[in-house]
């Protein structure tokens, strides 16, 4: 009796196991063919036509493509070999200055932690494309050429940027050699402006913002790329620009410190056009 | 008497040294003066042909914005009104006020231009693409420095804008020829935008628009107008 009621329940619940299972075959079969079913209250899922937006499975973020950091400086002291640059009348020679105005500039940086390279180190003169390719072959790198004028207020420094008008030139595609700066004028500029800041604090006279300027040795430079141009090689002595030069140097430093964190390349996330 | 001739040997001798140191230095002084008066420059002598052909009786006078550098601060240009006879015809006019420009203001220490440069010859193409060609000295006169080439550049670019209107674009020769940079430091190789206002606008870019074929430069060869070749 007991073995007949052990298999009438068994019976009973094989019966009920199957008739339960036939009634939610049709909600397992719909959920098997809406695997793609928004939340419950989205939109989607009051709509059975709506597109499929999430696969079925637990779904991995695609990693965040990884921003270049800003940790190069590319120093070019302009002129040099058969082209002094600016001369004044007591026989200053800009190419001359600018060594020892490179050497302060790259010293200020590198106790910033910045990695220094220069485009010459003695008296020779590269051509501006091989200047720029120095430049064009880093990762991570911004482009300081370092100038002085033959006019101007003594004692003051402008930092220069090429024109805004320039950046017009690179309308999609392959950008050309002549026009590498095209997509940095932005960046350039922002820069520029964060140099000149420092500059402005330390030498009364300059200008608190970037210049605008047509610049040879900026044009070839794919990267931020600013001119920093001190006046003047027309004092009767070299001892006022020798005194300004570690200021200068240590505003270009702390000018590239504060531009760091804007430091996003054309093409990477969060650049702005 | 052999005593007597000796002395007045002697003292003719010294009249003349006397003489000869007198009359000397005066000489020296009157080649000098001489010398600069007969030997004009090749640049002026260009600069002067070149104006004498643009200047016309016939121009109406009218009010021209020249920018040199302002008396307030040396590294920014400033309007200065003059009256000037200008012609109606684009590429003349440019020519016109260029040549104000290179003359220099009545104050020469706000001259953005040297002295010496002399515009050889100016282009105007039908899309408002100017071409001037100068003498070497604006390449070799201008202070070199970014401050003062750009100076020079933005004084010529401005007063073509202000004065100029078909003008949207300027590209500039130095005797017939591109160079890389006017005196180290500006770009010479590209164009300058002169109407500002199209450029923000995106109607005007520095993109050269034609291919410029300027023909062999001679200060008497004034034309105007070139073809645009595409």
């Amino acid at each position: 009796m007991r073995i007949s009621n052990g298999r009438l329940f068994f019976r009973i619940s094989l019966i009920s196991s199957a008739i339960a299972l036939l009634a939610g075959l049709p909600f397992l079969v719909s959920k098997a063919q809406s695997p793609q079913s928004a939340p419950t209250g989205s939109p989607a899922a009051q709509q059975p036509g709506a597109p499929i937006s999430t696969p079925p499975y637990p779904t991995i973020p695609p990693p965040q493509p990884q921003r270049t950091a800003l940790n190069i400086v590319v120093l070019d002291p302009a002129h040099g070999g058969t082209d002094p640059g600016a001369r004044g009348a007591q026989g200053i020679r800009e190419s001359d200055l600018l060594l020892d105005l490179t050497f302060q500039v790259r010293r200020a940086l590198e106790a910033q932690g910045f990695q220094v390279l220069q485009t010459r180190s003695g008296n020779e003169n590269p051509s501006f494309d091989d200047r720029s390719t120095l430049a064009n072959a880093q990762r991570g790198a911004v482009f300081v050429t370092l100038h002085i004028s033959s006019t101007g207020l003594p004692g003051t420094v402008r930092v220069y940027t090429m024109p805004d008008a320039f950046a017009s030139v690179a309308t999609g595609g392959v950008i050309g050699w002549d026009h590498a700066q095209a997509p940095y004028v932005t960046l350039s500029r922002r820069f520029g402006d964060a140099v000149q800041g420092q500059l402005a604090q330390r030498f009364k006279g300059s200008p608190n913002n970037s210049q605008s300027a047509s610049i040879r040795q900026l044009r070839t430079t794919a990267a931020p790329a600013i001119a920093v141009e001190l006046a003047s090689v027309s004092v009767q002595d070299r001892a006022g620009l020798d005194r300004m030069m570690p200021g200068v140097g240590d505003a270009i430093a702390r000018g590239i410190a504060d531009f760091r964190p804007s430091y996003v390349l054309p093409g990477e996330a969060g650049a702005r056009p | 008497m052999s005593g007597n001739w000796r002395t007045w040997v002697v003292v003719g001798l010294g009249i003349a040294v006397v003489s000869a140191a007198i009359y000397f230095p005066i000489l020296r002084r009157r080649v000098k003066t001489a010398g600069k008066i007969a030997e004009p420059s090749e640049e002026q002598a260009r600069r002067e042909l070149t104006q004498a052909i643009t200047q016309n009786a016939s121009d109406p006078v009218v009010k021209v914005k020249m920018f040199w550098t302002s008396s307030e601060d040396e590294s920014a240009l400033a309007p200065v009104t003059i009256q000037l006879a200008l012609s109606k015809d684009a590429a003349l006019r440019a020519k016109q006020v260029i040549n104000t420009l290179l003359a220099g203001p009545v104050d020469s220490d706000l001259r953005t231009l040297p002295p010496d440069a002399a515009l050889l010859a100016f282009y105007l193409l039908p899309d408002g693409t100017a071409v001037a060609d100068f003498s070497e000295a604006l390449a070799t006169s201008t202070p070199s420095g970014i401050q003062s080439e750009q100076l020079a550049v933005d004084s010529i670019a401005r007063t073509l804008e202000a004065n100029v209107p078909p003008v949207k674009r300027l590209k500039i020769l130095i005797h017939g020829q591109e160079l890389d940079t006017l005196a180290g430091h500006v770009d010479l190789t590209q164009l300058f935008v002169v109407d500002t206002k199209a450029a923000q606008q995106g109607t005007v870019s520095l993109e050269m628009p034609v291919k410029v074929a300027v023909p062999a430069v001679s200060s008497a060869n004034v034309s105007p107008t070139l073809p645009a070749k595409r």
